[in-house]
């Protein structure tokens, strides 16, 4: 039997959550956050849905295996690495492109985001590929 | 308040080996949390604490204003925290594995070095 | 150019199996074509040498220590090179007919080219440190070597044997050598070899002279440490032929002629030399007669030929180490040709035993001649190149500074025991007809990969007998001067008149087979002294390494209880009492100022959390220690927010969650909460983990004190916005600053979720899921209620 409050709240809540991942990834360059937080509040989202459904539902959710995110995670993570080491400089090195907005503002762009991103992939991963492998026991 | 923390830390520290030192595999690995809680706690207080100001450059600043906290510990432990995490969570699994496959309670009953 | 001949071999070395399996039936050949178009190329270097042209190469490897893979090829190395080139040809090509069809043959082939390029390497090197490293080297490629046929325990301890003597010798030579760099303030030897003043007077000499010794004792097998060598003779025969005639035990000898320059003039450099080669050359003479086993006895008279050569660098007179040197070319060839006779007799007959062997004439007739020429060289009879050898040391004896006499006499004794030697090992294997065998054994056609390796070099010996002038010009007169450190001029020739030489030289010859006779009428009488070979050093190093497993094992025990708490123990008790004794010794407990500007709230957090870490190590159940953990976790992230921290305090919430999940899952299968310690080992750890937390407390309260305002933090304070474009300085050194640790931290978590999943999913038996979960609920149920 599933709880149904616990069900409901969490059909609702799981978007926004995943929302608020996002942007705690995004903004982490400037305001508190980042790939580790991001990544640790979608895991959580995640493992909310597994207490509200089950393992099964959520791995159905989650269509690959969390240890593929790990893996794409960390290629994201080196691959950005390899940015820098293409222009000659050390490996890791940081590499911005700046997109005018006008008005002399500027978004920038860099590897050091697509790093975060990895960084976050790889949280998720991990952390679900704990929880779930435990929650599904033996 | 230096003072204060650096005396929780000893406390948790010591809390810490206590429980590491018992016989009760759980025991040891609450242990373990505690122990990595408590150096987390060591390096922030170590840096130095700061009230309030968050190691943020202002909009509309360059550099982070002289007041701000120290970012570099914040970084350190950030890490720290997740990967403490995981590998709590790998001592975990490694201890219900092992106990299970050597029918042992007692961290004593385990002294073979190749088992 | 001389680098790229010693890389080659390990070239090759790397792809022999894959070319060995591609051609099995030719692969002795092609490799062969290696060491032989090496030797080519040293030979067409004979004429530049000897014009006194000295060739230096050199690569950068680590300049910081001095150390770099430099070359250099004189007279000296260049003899060397071309015994190691010449034999390695034939050798090779030797083991593809004596180890044909062998399941390991392109494995061997690696070890042996391996070998070979390590040999060339050492006698090539000019830096102290890759000559070091080249020295290692061929101690393990012969350690591959001895132990090929490593289904058996006793090749397997030869091995062993071998490796740790000489790679005990080798250590004390790397200390040596780095002593003996620092005193001539060079790496290079080339250029200590001018510097023999300056290293002669320095303090360190004589350990650097002990330690240089003692590594080059160990190789060359001088008596104690001879006793590995015939051990060595478990490996197969081109193996022996090889590294224990040869090669390998000559690296001792030269490195001794080597630094035979730097040391020379020093009175304890002779001495030492002279003595330990001139009770060597008489012990292996001794022992080699005694001997049943061919190749046994071919190793006490190759400890032997060691002694000989070390006694002869001992004298150290221009015409000693001239004598050195020709002994050096002419033991190589007999030797290396009689221990690849030895192994073709035990190819064809499967005995090597001297007592038992017969008629071999009939069966192997090329085998014989090539036997007899050598053998006659190693005895030192006319018209070979051992018997110029022979003459020259007994003329170099003559001539001797010191006690001439009783160097003399040591010389003759130990030759005239060689020649017996030679007689046990040549005439009645050989020619005694035999009794039982018929003539359909005569004639045995030996294949050619298996009759080249012996009779070449015998053939050579024979031929630079009869044409010294073929060495004496070229080779070996700038060989003995690189040793001398200046020109010596030198004529060979067969025949010198009546000479005190040649009185001693018969002398030699009638005292040697009086004793062949006396060992074929008292033949029981020699067994009885065939105990010495096993016993002494031999005998040590077994009750030495027995001690030191026993050592090991006992101390394993001690430090690895396999009780967790005692390596706890061992480990906080260590840290508490060393630090603490440190800090009070150096008055570091002074704390600065304490520092009491704290707010009710922080108050508050503080004090739950002391409390909460106080329930748990007094909790009774798991749930209550997992909540009072919760509560600790929380207070830390309240003290984040408090103190500027943000984004730690995320963190640190989520994960706090997370790591109760992560218990409430887990928690049921894992063994319930027992009190097991006793009261007293209760008490005892309070005591200790009182300590360890005190310390820290005064630890951290001392680094308020010390801690400066950080470098590293200003400058990502003002550049994380200008390099880096990120306001957010904690994110920006996570991604960006110190992206490299940031990779290696998400590398260490993926880690522990797949060792996780490996550990839950993986596994060979897949227990009844179910049954067990229930049956774990129902305990966990059970346990509340107990609360």
């Amino acid at each position: 039997m599933q709880p149904v409050i616990l069900t409901t709240a969490t059909r609702y809540l799981m978007p926004m959550l995943l929302l608020l991942s996002a942007f705690l990834l995004f903004r982490g360059h400037n305001l508190p956050g980042g790939g580790f937080i991001g990544g640790l509040v979608a895991a959580g989202t995640f493992i909310l849905h597994n207490f509200a459904f089950g393992v099964q539902e959520t791995r159905k959710l989650l269509r690959v295996n969390p240890l593929m995110i790990t893996a794409t995670g960390l290629l994201i993570a080196m691959g950005s690495g390899v940015v820098g080491l293409l222009t000659g400089k050390p490996f890791l090195t940081g590499q911005w492109i700046t997109l005018p907005l006008g008005k002399g503002e500027g978004l920038h762009i860099g590897t050091p985001v697509t790093f975060d991103i990895g960084v976050y992939l790889v949280v998720i991963g991990a952390t679900l590929t704990i929880i779930l492998a435990l929650a599904e026991g033996e | 308040m230096n003072t204060l923390i650096a005396v929780l830390v000893g406390v948790l520290f010591g809390a810490g080996i206590f429980l590491m030192m018992s016989r009760t595999p759980v025991k040891l690995i609450i242990g373990l949390v505690f122990l990595s809680n408590a150096i987390n706690l060591l390096i922030f207080d170590a840096a130095g604490l700061t009230r309030g100001i968050p190691p943020i450059i202002a909009t509309g600043a360059e550099t982070m204003a002289g007041s701000s906290a120290d970012p570099l510990p914040q970084a350190l432990i950030l890490t720290a925290i997740v990967i403490s995490f995981g590998v709590l969570a790998f001592a975990l699994v490694l201890f219900n594995r092992t106990f299970k496959s050597l029918t042992a309670r007692d961290l004593n009953e385990l002294k073979a070095t190749d088992t | 150019m001389i680098s790229t001949a010693v890389i080659s071999g390990f070239a090759l070395a790397l792809f022999a199996p894959a070319i060995h399996r591609f051609k099995p039936a030719w692969s002795g050949g092609i490799f062969a074509l290696l060491p032989l178009s090496l030797f080519v190329f040293f030979f067409s270097c004979i004429s530049e040498i000897s014009g006194g042209v000295e060739i230096v190469e050199s690569v950068s490897w680590a300049p910081q220590v001095g150390a770099a893979f430099s070359f250099y090829l004189d007279g000296l190395s260049l003899v060397f090179a071309l015994l190691i080139t010449g034999l390695g040809t034939l050798i090779i090509f030797y083991s593809g007919g004596y180890l044909h069809g062998h399941p390991n043959l392109g494995r061997f082939y690696t070890y042996m080219l391996g070998f070979m390029a390590s040999m060339l390497g050492l006698v090539l090197a000019s830096n102290v440190i890759s000559l070091f490293i080249f020295w290692e080297l061929t101690s393990l490629s012969s350690y591959f070597l001895i132990g090929f046929d490593h289904h058996r325990e006793s090749a397997r301890s030869a091995a062993l044997q071998a490796l740790l003597v000489t790679g005990i010798g080798g250590l004390a030579l790397l200390a040596g050598l780095i002593m003996l760099g620092l005193a001539g303030g060079s790496q290079e030897i080339y250029q200590l070899l001018g510097q023999e003043d300056i290293i002669r007077s320095h303090p360190l000499f004589v350990p650097m002279l002990i330690l240089v010794l003692a590594g080059a004792f160990t190789k060359s097998a001088q008596v104690p440490f001879h006793f590995w060598l015939p051990s060595a003779m478990e490996g197969p025969a081109p193996v022996s032929a090889y590294l224990h005639s040869a090669t390998m035990v000559k690296a001792g000898v030269y490195l001794v002629l080597r630094l035979s320059p730097v040391f020379a003039g020093s009175a304890a450099w002779h001495t030492s030399l002279a003595l330990f080669g001139g009770v060597t050359m008489i012990t292996g003479a001794w022992l080699a007669i005694v001997q049943t086993d061919m190749k046994k006895l071919l190793a006490y008279t190759t400890v032997n030929g060691l002694g000989m050569l070390v006694f002869l660098t001992g004298i150290g007179t221009p015409l000693a180490l001239q004598a050195a040197v020709v002994f050096l070319i002419a033991h190589a060839l007999y030797k290396g040709s009689l221990f690849l006779s030895a192994g073709v007799v035990d190819h064809e007959t499967g005995s090597r035993n001297v007592r038992e062997l017969r008629g071999l004439y009939r069966r192997l007739p090329l085998i014989t001649i090539a036997a007899v020429l050598a053998g006659m060289s190693m005895a030192g009879l006319p018209p070979l190149v051992g018997f110029i050898g022979k003459e020259l040391i007994y003329e170099s004896v003559l001539s001797a500074p010191g006690p001439g006499q009783l160097a003399a006499a040591a010389a003759l004794l130990a030759n005239a025991l060689l020649l017996a030697a030679t007689g046990v090992l040549l005439l009645r294997p050989f020619f005694r007809r035999s009794t039982a065998e018929t003539d359909s054994d005569s004639g045995h056609r030996v294949s050619i990969d298996l009759w080249l390796g012996p009779v070449v070099p015998a053939a050579a010996g024979l031929a630079l007998g009869l044409l010294p002038g073929l060495l004496s010009g070229t080779l070996v007169s700038s060989a003995a001067t690189a040793v001398a450190a200046k020109h010596v001029e030198v004529h060979l020739s067969l025949w010198h008149g009546i000479t005190p030489m040649l009185v001693l030289s018969l002398v030699t010859v009638a005292f040697g087979c009086a004793l062949y006779v006396a060992y074929i009428s008292k033949e029981s009488l020699v067994d009885r002294w065939r105990w010495l070979g096993s016993a002494g050093p031999d005998r040590w190093y077994a009750v030495g390494l027995e001690a030191l497993k026993a050592l090991a094992h006992w101390q394993t025990r001690l430090l690895q209880s396999g009780h967790l708490h005692h390596y706890v123990l061992t480990i906080v008790l260590t840290t508490v009492i060393l630090t603490a004794v440190t800090m009070i010794r150096l008055k570091g407990f002074l704390i600065p100022s304490t520092d009491l500007d704290v707010r009710a709230y922080e108050l508050f957090i503080v004090i739950l959390m002391i409390l909460a870490a106080l329930v748990a190590v007094r909790a009774k159940s798991r749930l209550s220690a997992i909540v009072a953990m919760g509560v600790i976790g929380y207070g830390i992230a309240l003290i984040f927010v408090d103190f500027g921290a943000p984004d730690l305090a995320m963190t640190q919430f989520i994960i706090e969650t997370m790591t109760v999940i992560l218990f409430v899952l887990v928690i049921y299968r894992l063994p319930r909460y027992r009190s097991i310690s006793g009261r007293g080992s209760r008490l005892f750890n309070g005591v200790v983990a009182t300590a360890s937390g005190v310390l820290m407390t005064c630890l951290v309260l001392v680094a308020h004190g010390v801690r400066e305002g950080s470098r590293l933090s200003e400058y990502f304070a003002t550049n994380s916005l200008l390099l880096a474009h990120g306001r957010n300085v904690v994110n920006v050194i996570i991604v960006d600053f110190r992206g490299m640790d940031t990779l290696g931290e998400i590398t260490v978590l993926s880690l522990a979720g797949i060792g996780v999943y490996a550990l839950l999913k993986l596994r060979p038996h897949a227990g009844i899921k179910g049954e067990k979960k229930q049956s774990a609920t129902s305990e966990l149920e059970q346990e509340s209620t107990d609360n």
